[in-house]
């Protein structure tokens, strides 16, 4: 995982803005798009939510996703998780 | 063990994956700001991909009553952290807890958050197990019609089964 913004070539399959939701939302919103990609698709996530920075991360950990790259800037998260194998 | 025996084992296990975490956990409690965190952790674990059950049993059956659930109050005695920050002994006056239920639902209508019945909604949506405790209904006379549908009514030894094999048990 780089903290990095360098993310300019990478295929997006989907885009989700939560911007101004609170959790549960972000999460939940983020696993239901993640469900409808194919193992390998990558999904651009945008939150505003503080707990978003360390509830994304959490989310890949536990559904076996990757999370690429994370770019934090302004309070306005970005996050690039790659749809696991297993889920 | 034998060898072989040893051997399948380990196979088995390989093909399994890693086990589906569990949460188990207890709704007691049937007031507006005691509905929303069983209900908020239990959407959260879902969306993590766990496995996800809450026992409603004594007020906190009112979540799942027909009837309540879209009415639950926000109780303005006895809790100091209301959202109406006045003397404790306010709260016995007639409109209290009407007021102070209000204010909580214009707050987390401000916030954008889901009201109980959406947060119902997204919960089975996503396989959440609803057990409705048997006894509770047996002493406050609910009846399974009072239910909103899709609930397993189960006694204390079926929910700590499914709560023995969890891996996160939260009592609420």
């Amino acid at each position: 995982m780089t903290q990095t913004n360098e993310v300019g070539d990478l295929e997006v399959a989907d885009v989700l803005d939560t911007s101004g939701l609170l959790c549960p939302l972000p999460v939940y919103k983020a696993a239901l798009s993640l469900k409808k990609l194919q193992p390998g698709e990558v999904l651009e996530l945008i939150c505003t939510d503080p707990g978003s920075l360390e509830d994304i991360p959490a989310l890949a950990r536990q559904r076996r996703d990757v999370l690429l790259a994370v770019d934090d800037q302004a309070g306005v998260q970005k996050f690039w998780i790659e749809k696991g194998e297993n889920v | 063990m034998t060898d072989l025996a040893d051997s399948l084992a380990t196979i088995s296990q390989i093909d399994a994956g890693p086990k589906r975490k569990r949460l188990a956990l207890v709704a007691s409690k049937g007031t507006l700001d005691a509905a929303y965190p069983p209900l908020i952790l239990a959407t959260t674990a879902a969306s993590l991909g766990w496995e996800v059950g809450i026992y409603f049993t004594f007020y906190g059956l009112d979540i799942l009553h027909d009837d309540r659930y879209r009415n639950l109050k926000m109780a303005s005695l006895a809790n100091p952290a209301g959202p109406i920050r006045l003397p404790n002994f306010i709260g016995v006056i007639p409109g209290a807890t009407a007021a102070a239920t209000k204010v909580m639902k214009r707050w987390m209508k401000r916030s954008r958050m889901p009201d109980v019945a959406e947060f119902i909604e997204m919960a089975q949506g996503l396989d959440v197990t609803f057990f409705a405790c048997a006894t509770t209904m047996g002493v406050m006379g609910v009846e399974e019609g009072d239910l909103i549908a899709g609930c397993d009514i189960a006694g204390a030894a079926k929910f700590l089964d499914y709560a023995a094999d969890a891996d996160v048990q939260l009592f609420v």
